[in-house]
């Protein structure tokens, strides 16, 4: 029995940021929050972030899904902390073209952890897992924009 | 009868391979696949008379006619109801709770009215109901449920009071396989002069359904979830009730007369079937309803017992399995694994062609009442045999083991 294929969707760095999330937890004071679910599977996530100076100072999560789901929640907080909410906003495009198959080209961008995801684009049902934190990301840089 | 095996060649959909395995299809409850002789009826009204309904002049217009009004006839004797007025041909079980719930329940529902459901109920029999209560301002009310997601008649007696308007509850629930006691719970709600809808989703394509012994005043069912394509459904209702029950669509094929300032209706059913029906949905309806009594629904219900039980049994000896519901159960098994999100047990099921459901299975409060956020659910009908179940309890050793050694 093969299960080669399955070894593309879950690999062990994804299992390791699912086993022990990092940046899992609340931040303090004057933060931005966004809820995102997932309607048709249950999972939902609580992102946090504080933005100063077009930058994203911080960024914790809270939640409950798939090892897909969670991990990534977990990859993008690590990758997004520290970043410039437009290059930010930069990754979180790559990342929706690596989900869709798509060739991506990541100059000056370090996608670290992120490239493990990248057999999630195999498996279709499980896109929107990946995607969700990302999502909720893109929506909380909006309304701080708007705001 | 034929055996699961020679019945299973009747459905050419489960003739293949997914992902390198012979699919066993596992998740009936979401629907289920349709067999040759109904994709052909199907296939023959698109190809030999379509034409639209109750137009009657020319002969592909009665073909038609005769074809659709045919397949209520069959859907009147399948469940037994006293006669054709009471047939009506909508979507689905959604549909029709929603044309109850915006048509009976806008007329007799008040403020501080009660309307009783369970926690069990699937969105569809949750939220007609909310939209309701909030529009009236009524009370809507839960029947607490047992620990093993039964429910007791004395929690019904003491739920239902002579507030209570309307009760709706499902025949058998599509999480937990409970087969709820529809007809006594029909005997306190009339006590109480409340009117009952059955939600027969999960029941109609699996057993024998009696509306008259069961004595609901509706009773609803989708098609696609009994060998019948997807888009049709119905609504039985007590003739005296659909009687003096308002449209809630207006527009063609539902009028007697129409004048600039004002309209009749037409009489039962068809009242209630504003715009060109769905001819061919109903006409496959008729077919599968062909299908299944040429089977026969006491068979397919004891086999479909006999898969749960044997897929149970199974569960139950590995460890970290948690199986949902009570002992006694229709062909519904929920579980999940310690440590593995539904989904990703989904995922490997997947890989070794095993489809099964993973997630809220429309019943959020109910999961809330189980204390997760997901489950996985494997649902058995009369094409499983126990080789898919074989396969999906090894496959589920696999996931379970697969994800033991990459959390390793």
């Amino acid at each position: 029995m093969s299960l080669g294929n399955l070894d593309t969707l879950y690999r062990q760095v994804i299992m390791d940021h699912y086993k022990n999330p990092r940046n899992r937890g609340e931040l303090e004071g004057d933060i931005l929050k966004v809820d995102m679910n997932n309607p048709t599977c249950g999972d939902r996530i609580q992102l946090q972030m504080r933005v100063e100076d077009d930058q994203i100072a911080e960024a914790k999560f809270n939640g409950e899904g798939c090892s897909i789901s969670l991990s990534s929640a977990s990859m993008m907080t690590q990758t997004v902390k520290g970043m410039k909410t437009e290059d930010a906003l930069r990754m979180s495009s790559l990342f929706s073209d690596m989900m869709l198959g798509k060739e991506i080209d990541a100059a000056g961008m370090d996608l670290g952890d992120i490239e493990a995801l990248q057999g999630v684009a195999k498996f279709p049902a499980r896109i929107k897992c990946a995607t969700l934190a990302w999502k909720a990301m893109e929506q909380g840089l909006a309304e701080e924009e708007e705001a | 009868m034929l055996t699961a095996a020679e019945i299973r060649r009747e459905f050419p959909i489960l003739d293949q391979e997914v992902n390198g395995h012979p699919l066993v299809y596992l998740d009936s409850a979401a629907t289920s696949q349709k067999p040759a002789q109904v994709i052909e009826a199907v296939n023959d009204y698109y190809r030999r008379y379509n034409s639209n309904v109750h137009r009657g002049v020319h002969t592909l217009g009665s073909l038609a006619t005769d074809g659709y009004e045919g397949a209520r006839e069959k859907v009147r004797r399948f469940i037994h109801a006293s006669s054709m007025e009471e047939i009506v041909f909508l979507r689905g079980t959604t549909t029709a709770i929603n044309l109850v719930a915006s048509s009976y329940g806008r007329d007799n529902v008040g403020e501080g009215d009660e309307i009783v459901i369970t926690p069990m109920e699937h969105h569809s029999n949750i939220i007609p109901w909310q939209q309701l209560a909030k529009a009236k301002g009524a009370v809507l009310k839960y029947i607490p449920l047992q620990e093993d997601g039964s429910i007791s008649m004395e929690d019904v007696r003491s739920t239902i009071t002579n507030k209570t308007k309307i009760v709706a509850v499902m025949h058998v629930s599509n999480v937990l396989g409970t087969v709820n006691p529809v007809k006594e719970i029909t005997e306190t709600a009339h006590a109480h002069g409340a009117a009952m809808l059955v939600d027969g989703a999960q029941s109609v394509p699996h057993m024998k359904v009696d509306v008259q012994d069961i004595g609901a005043d509706f009773y609803a069912f989708s098609g696609h979830k009994m060998c019948g394509p997807t888009g049709i459904g119905v609504l039985y209702g007590k003739k005296k009730l659909l009687k003096n029950m308002e449209p809630v669509e207006f527009g063609g094929e539902m009028i007697d007369f129409v004048d600039w300032y004002d309209a009749t209706w037409k009489e039962l059913p068809w009242k209630f079937e504003g715009g060109t029906p769905v001819i061919a949905g109903a006409i496959g309806l008729g077919a599968a309803i062909d299908f299944l009594e040429g089977i026969g629904l006491d068979a397919i219900e004891a086999h479909e017992e006999k898969l749960a039980a044997y897929a149970l049994d199974q569960m139950r000896q590995m460890d970290g399995v948690t199986v949902y519901g009570p002992e006694k159960r229709a062909g519904i098994v929920t579980f999940n694994a310690d440590d593995v999100h539904p989904h990703d047990l989904a995922t490997v099921l997947d890989a070794e062609g095993v489809a099964v459901r993973a997630g809220h299975h429309c019943a959020q409060p109910l999961m809330k009442w189980l204390d997760v956020t997901a489950t996985a659910r494997a649902s058995f009908y009369l094409y499983n045999t126990e080789e898919d179940v074989d396969t999906f309890v090894s496959s589920l050793r696999t996931a379970k083991e697969y994800f033991g050694d990459v959390f390793g």
